[in-house]
């Protein structure tokens, strides 16, 4: 089986739906002659065509805008945002109008439309190219929003978001792209090669949306992540010395509900780990769920370890970045209780 | 649901052509010759000067015309010709090379690994230091990342530039913000952000503010040719136009956003001056490498400005000579050799030909003046490598708190506090 980066895993997805299926077509910022900027879309005007995967304006605004209409005619348009902080000028598109043309039809239209993304930080981009808004969207009825962590589920679950008939926003986590990352930033740079989640199969499968992935069986607690922080739940999980249950969630909606359930059923105990800030973040839900539905099996106070309140900041990359060294003492901090 | 009677007959449905997805792609790519058979270039002279005082229904003919100034021999005539005195041409050629000694050097410092992030502004000097020159100091700027030449205009200490971009312990801007994403207040040089097109409107607010109170200073924003695609810069010429909002409104189009092309900004279609039209706003199409053509077209704007006659679209066109940013490599999506093909040429150069011309300047001058603006340049450099480049020095964490809301709320203070600082 071929060994892919998330990069390659990626462009593998979108090569196969463009094969498949007439009614996909890529387009957004730098994606077609180029192949993005961080090549996700590399080859595939040159190998699908000029109308398959296109150059668009700047307008997130209008990219989405445009999409929304395409999905309503009946094609599957795959968009690019070239960085998840930039998908907020087409925030109304996809709020008002992405999210709610099926319900406000009753049916007559709906917007089959895949909304690809870089999001997270670890590279030093400050604070416009280091964000993790997955939460605003997650507040929204109507959207559903995929986080994969490695590149095998970043195909399965790219080409299955394409092939979902409702809009998804798919957030790839750059910091994954070329390597896995647990936080531990002084260590030299990891690649893919050699991990058993980039063995890729060339062709078509799928991961489905709404099943999350047990990455670390353990008995004593449980934590919840997703994209880059499953890496670094992994190392925080080592270094606490605690036997954690490790959950990649994949997808925040449509949510693993019943796996977060029966983990924490077992466990007793919740840690929540998210880059974005920690207010109004998604480890609120999660830890609100987890509460209703694990009262009488909880043994200490859900947890959350995440991005500080503030925006994120360049100099303070290591500082703000939410390390295996937060989860690790968040970890330990629950064991007491 | 309803069935409409169709007045087409099939007759007619028949005969129609089947449609087709236009997608706009520029004349050369990599191994091709650079071509710039589609660009519209006047000569000095062609593009007439109206009255600053006409009214915009007579000049309709302007976004489609080009203001120059300097021929191709680096000679000024045409009815746009600012004739500036000498020290202001000298300021000028100064501003142009210092912006250019210093990008060349701080570029160079990022593949150091001293900093995280360099963005060049090489070919497009011209525009922000005339701009700069010429407007009053109590004038905002509203810029992209590419004036730096506004700040080296205005003398902005290089010191603070290279400390912002290494992050270190003396960055003004306390580590928080990206490289090269100024902000520079007392040099008329609104905040940056990393977000393209979203303060185009923000100078029209201002502009608006200015004339709410009675005051004299007025507004000038900048936005990419790429940009002007967002809904930012249609919405901020509405307010312009609906209140006319005493703002000079430039597009710089450096034909190229990142791997872009003008073509897939609409520039196939027409001028970006000419969105001016819709919105019953003068425009101006100026060759943005000419440094008194830039100075002209200014001065015209304004003065409408300045007599309540409202904003101005100047379209300010160039060549984006280097790489988008230190992550870009335009050698993949466009002819290796496209600026030196590039018809408008260099500014600095154009500028120094001029003044040779005038016997003001001459090539010893010039190289002497080079090697003292890289002096000056080195010797920031090595003051801000003193305190620390990336990684190696930075602002007290604490920093990383402040400045959320005017008072810290609780948030803050315990998340600061449990990071143990
Ligand atoms: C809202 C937003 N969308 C996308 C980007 C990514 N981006 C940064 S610069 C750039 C190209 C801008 O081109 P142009 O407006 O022509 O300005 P130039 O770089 O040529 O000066 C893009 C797409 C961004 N920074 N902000
Ligand atoms: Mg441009």
């Amino acid at each position: 089986m071929p060994t892919m980066n998330m990069i390659q895993a990626l462009n593998s997805a979108l090569d196969v739906m463009l094969t498949e299926d007439p009614n996909t077509l890529i387009f957004g910022e730098d994606v077609g002659y180029f192949g993005g900027v961080f090549r996700v879309t590399d080859g595939l005007q040159k190998k699908h065509g000029l109308t398959r995967c296109f150059d668009a304006p700047i307008s997130e605004g209008g990219i989405v805008a445009t999409a929304i209409g395409m999905g309503a005619f009946g094609l599957r348009p795959i968009p690019e945002i070239q960085f998840a902080d930039y998908i907020l000028p087409a925030f109304d598109q996809l709020v008002s109008e992405a999210a709610r043309l099926r319900y406000r039809s009753n049916g007559e239209f709906w917007a089959p439309i895949t909304v690809r993304s870089p999001y997270g930080g670890g590279i030093f981009g400050g604070q416009t190219h280091s964000q993790s808004p997955e939460a605003i969207f997650a507040h929204i009825t109507g959207l559903k929003t995929v986080i994969p962590s490695n590149p095998y589920d970043a195909k399965g679950l790219l080409i299955a978001s394409i092939e979902d008939d409702d809009p998804v926003i798919f957030l790839e986590p750059k910091r994954l792209y070329n390597g896995p990352f647990d936080g531990r930033h002084e260590q030299a740079l990891k690649t893919w090669a050699g991990d058993p989640m980039a063995e890729v199969p060339a062709g078509r499968y799928t991961v489905p949306l709404g099943k999350a992935a047990i990455v670390r069986e353990g008995t004593e607690a449980t934590v919840l992540a997703y994209g880059t922080m499953v890496h670094v739940a992994l190392a925080g999980i080592e270094d606490s010395g605690v036997d954690a249950e490790l959950i990649d969630l994949r997808s925040i909606v449509p949510l693993d509900v019943d796996a977060i359930v029966a983990s924490v059923k077992k466990t007793g105990r919740c840690v929540i780990l998210h880059e974005a800030s920690r207010f109004g973040g998604f480890g609120g839900e999660l830890s609100a769920l987890v509460q209703e539905r694990c009262f009488y099996h909880l043994k200490s106070a859900v947890q959350r370890v995440a991005g500080w309140d503030t925006p994120y900041p360049h100099a303070f990359e290591w500082d703000y970045f939410p390390g295996p060294a937060r989860l690790a003492a968040a970890l330990k901090r629950t064991m007491e209780d | 649901m309803g069935h409409y009677p169709s007045s087409t007959s099939v007759e007619i449905m028949q005969n129609r052509p089947s449609l087709r997805l236009h997608i706009p792609e520029p004349v050369a790519r990599p191994g091709d010759a650079p071509a710039f058979d589609r660009s519209l270039i006047p000569e000095p002279g062609d593009t007439r000067r109206p009255e600053t005082t006409s009214a915009e229904a007579d000049m309709r003919d302007l976004p489609f015309g080009l203001v120059r100034v300097l021929d191709d021999s680096g000679e000024a005539s045409g009815p746009w010709n600012p004739k500036l005195p000498t020290e202001t041409l000298l300021a000028g050629l100064r501003a142009m090379l210092l912006t250019r000694a210093f990008d060349e050097r701080l570029f160079r410092a990022h593949r150091q690994g001293k900093t995280s992030f360099y963005m060049k502004s090489t070919g497009e000097e011209a525009i922000g230091a005339a701009q700069s020159l010429f407007l009053d100091r109590d004038d905002m700027c509203f810029p992209t990342y590419r004036v730096l030449s506004w700040l080296m205009a205005r003398n902005y200490p290089l010191i603070d530039l290279c400390n912002q971009i290494f992050s270190n312990e003396k960055d003004p801007l306390k580590g928080r913000q990206l490289p090269i994403l100024y902000s520079a207040r007392d040099y008329g040089f609104y905040s940056l952000s990393g977000n393209v097109g979203s303060r185009f409107g923000h100078a029209v607010g201002w502009a608006m503010a200015s004339a709410f109170k009675g005051g004299q200073s007025i507004a000038l924003a900048y936005i990419g040719e790429g940009t002007t695609a967002e809904g930012d810069f249609h919405e901020a010429l509405t307010f312009a136009s609906v209140y006319r909002a005493p703002v000079i409104l430039c597009v710089t189009n450096n034909q190229w956003a990142i791997s872009s092309f003008s073509g897939i900004a609409g520039a196939d279609e027409t001028t970006f001056a000419a969105k001016a039209l819709a919105y019953g706003l003068p425009g101006l199409r100026v060759d943005g490498n000419d440094f008194l053509a830039v100075w002209a077209a200014t001065e015209w704007a304004a003065e409408r400005a300045r007599m309540n006659l409202g904003a101005t679209l100047i379209e300010l066109y160039t060549y984006r000579a280097s790489g988008h940013s230190t992550s870009d490599d335009p050698t993949k999506y466009r002819p290796a050799d496209e600026a030196e093909a590039w018809p408008l040429g260099d500014p600095v150069e154009r500028l120094k030909t001029h003044m040779i011309g005038l016997g003001l300047w001459d090539e010893d001058r010039h190289a002497a003046l080079q090697a003292e603006l890289d002096a000056e340049v080195r010797a920031a450099v090595k003051e801000a490598e003193a305190v620390g480049t990336l990684g190696k020095s930075k602002p007290s964490v604490k920093e990383m708190f402040e400045g959320v809301f005017k008072d810290p709320d609780w948030r803050v203070v315990e998340q600061r506090r449990e990071l143990g600082i």
